[in-house]
């Protein structure tokens, strides 16, 4: 070996021990320091500096902004925080890089309105953000089809859906249900069948996967919110006609007549326990429920999303 | 074009080459290659924007660099290494030299843009699967990026004509900053009253507009681009190079090479 051959070995080697041995003790240091790779802090909360300092390149700095929202978001998700400091100011940095960038505004509102630990709970600035939307984008009828929403889901003012509904419906190629969802939460707005309208027609005119699954999800909470409502009626209507709580699921559906043990979505038979409760069998496959848990549960980490109803 | 022009172009052109300017391509390649793959994992519905937004960019500040960091050095470096004696002691007039290495140094942006294009276009196949024809107008996008180099690229040969490459570098790029501020700056002047509002706009006018040739977001939202836009971006980049370049030329025909 010559010696340039020998310096080139060395030197190789040295080089590649010394990287393995940076990327060892960076992960080491990680460990030292779980929250420093993920940190809680926005250096430049104002959306005009920001696009100053982008020289021009705001959309750019918008994508990189959003993505950071989403990571942001998906952290704090799967660590079921219960507030979401950095999140508006995120995404108010995101939309004023770039007012047109229509996932910030669909995804931040339901990353906005919904209360901990599915959101951050702040749905007036998810009507902020969307006001926003709709202020730089007006003739998008899908902005006010998620404001109508916020209002309804979040803050059950049914005539103000309704009006947001009644003035999407407004512009030229909006959906047509944008008007019999108008009609719809006027009239009757707060049953489970305007809910179960409302997610099916977000089902059916996304084409993006992560919001058809949500509202698959939406869809299948409301199949079985109305599942446990409908047997703890018969549930009540067995007591009251008997003076006794049904020793069974088999008994209920006998004096009920129903065709079978009634199951949740996935084929899994309602339960019913001593006290006359309905439960789901796996409340995590149903991450959206309001009824049918047991007393004390908490949700697991993260929900469980499925492509089937 | 006389045919000096066209060996002192077709020269610098080379050198840029044995410089190994076009190796940015290595680093632009794997940096969109890279933000298609990764971008879609970890963000959401932007992976297209992404793209078109990074290309664009990437294609624009790779370019800005190459046209200030060469540009610089075209006149200064030639007085180092004293060619520039041996080139005019031909016949060969000192504006022919300004422009054939201006043309030397906007081909090779050309050339590098065309490259970093069939990038851009590959991994917006590969995000999208297919092109749409609002797509057309990436094209429009990457020649008003074409416009901002030929911009540069004169007014870093203007400063090299006159300074040293380490001043000349400062001033390209500050002005490549406040030009890309330009749309504020006129609004700025148009706040202010009097002696000042005269020079403030005097100031906002004679600074190169960069940000009238941004139209990258727009690109990336699919909007299409009016033909008088166009034009009218041609027809001022041409004139602002016309100055720069000018500008050149009166300076290095005056300067004492002594």
């Amino acid at each position: 070996m010559t010696a340039r051959q020998r310096t080139t070995v060395i030197a190789g080697a040295c080089l590649a021990v010394s990287m393995s041995a940076c990327v060892l003790l960076l992960r080491r240091l990680d460990r030292i320091r779980p929250q420093a790779t993920a940190e809680d802090a926005l250096y430049i909360d104002s959306p005009q500096i920001v696009k100053r300092a982008s020289l021009g390149f705001n959309g750019l700095m918008a994508c990189i902004y959003w993505t950071r929202t989403v990571q942001y978001f998906g952290h704090r998700h799967f660590d079921r925080a219960r507030s979401y400091n950095e999140l508006a100011p995120l995404l108010e940095i995101t939309t004023a890089l770039d007012p047109h960038l229509f996932p910030a505004y669909q995804f931040g509102a339901s990353f906005l309105a919904p209360m901990p630990p599915n959101g951050a709970g702040e749905p007036e600035r998810a009507i902020r953000l969307m006001q926003y939307g709709i202020d730089h984008n007006p003739d998008n009828w899908q902005l006010y089809y998620n404001l109508g929403f916020v209002y309804y889901t979040e803050l059950k003012d049914y005539k103000k859906a309704s009006e947001i509904f009644a003035r999407g419906s407004q512009i030229p190629n909006a959906h047509p249900f944008m008007k019999v969802m108008a009609a719809r939460m006027a009239e009757n707005s707060g049953d489970l069948t305007t809910a179960r309208m409302l997610w099916s027609a977000t089902f059916q005119t996304s084409k993006l996967r992560d919001i058809r699954e949500n509202a698959l999800a939406h869809l299948r909470a409301i199949q079985v919110d109305e599942d446990v409502s409908n047997l703890q009626a018969a549930v009540t209507r067995f007591g009251e006609r008997t003076g006794r709580l049904p020793a069974s699921m088999s008994e209920l559906v006998a004096a009920e007549h129903l065709p079978g043990i009634p199951a949740d979505p996935d084929g899994q038979p309602y339960e019913m326990t001593k006290e006359g409760l309905v439960l789901v069998g796996n409340p995590d496959d149903f991450p959206f429920i309001t009824r049918g848990t047991p007393p004390g549960y908490k949700p697991s980490a993260l929900p469980k999303f499925h492509t089937h109803l | 074009m006389n045919a000096r022009i066209v060996h002192i172009a077709s020269n610098t052109f080379r050198e840029a080459v044995r410089d190994r300017v076009l190796y940015n391509l290595i680093a632009f390649a794997l940096l969109l290659s890279g933000a298609a793959v990764i971008v879609g994992q970890i963000s959401i519905d932007i992976e297209r924007l992404v793209v078109v937004n990074l290309g664009l960019t990437a294609v624009s500040l790779f370019g800005v660099v190459i046209a200030i960091f060469i540009g610089i050095g075209l006149v200064s470096k030639e007085i180092e290494k004293r060619t520039l004696y041996t080139v005019l002691s031909r016949p060969v007039r000192r504006w022919e030299f300004i422009v054939g290495k201006f043309f030397g140094l906007a081909g090779t942006l050309v050339v590098n843009t065309f490259f970093m294009a069939i990038g851009v276009f590959g991994a917006l196949l590969y995000v999208a699967h297919k092109f749409a024809r609002p797509d057309a107008s990436i094209l429009v996008a990457l020649y008003f990026i074409v416009l901002e180099f030929l911009i540069i690229c004169a007014l870093s040969l203007l400063f090299s004509s006159f300074s040293s490459p380490l001043l000349s570098a400062v001033f390209a790029f500050s002005l490549f900053v406040i030009g890309s501020f330009a749309d504020d700056l006129r609004g700025f002047a148009g706040l202010t009253h009097g002696v000042t509002r005269w020079f403030a706009t005097g100031a906002a006018y004679l600074i190169p507009n960069f940000s009238a040739l941004n139209v990258i977001s727009a690109v990336a939202h699919q909007q299409s681009l009016g033909a008088q836009l166009i034009l009218e971006n041609t027809a001022y980049a041409l004139f602002y190079t016309a100055i720069a370049l000018s500008g050149a030329v009166l300076v290095f025909e005056r300067r004492n090479l002594k």
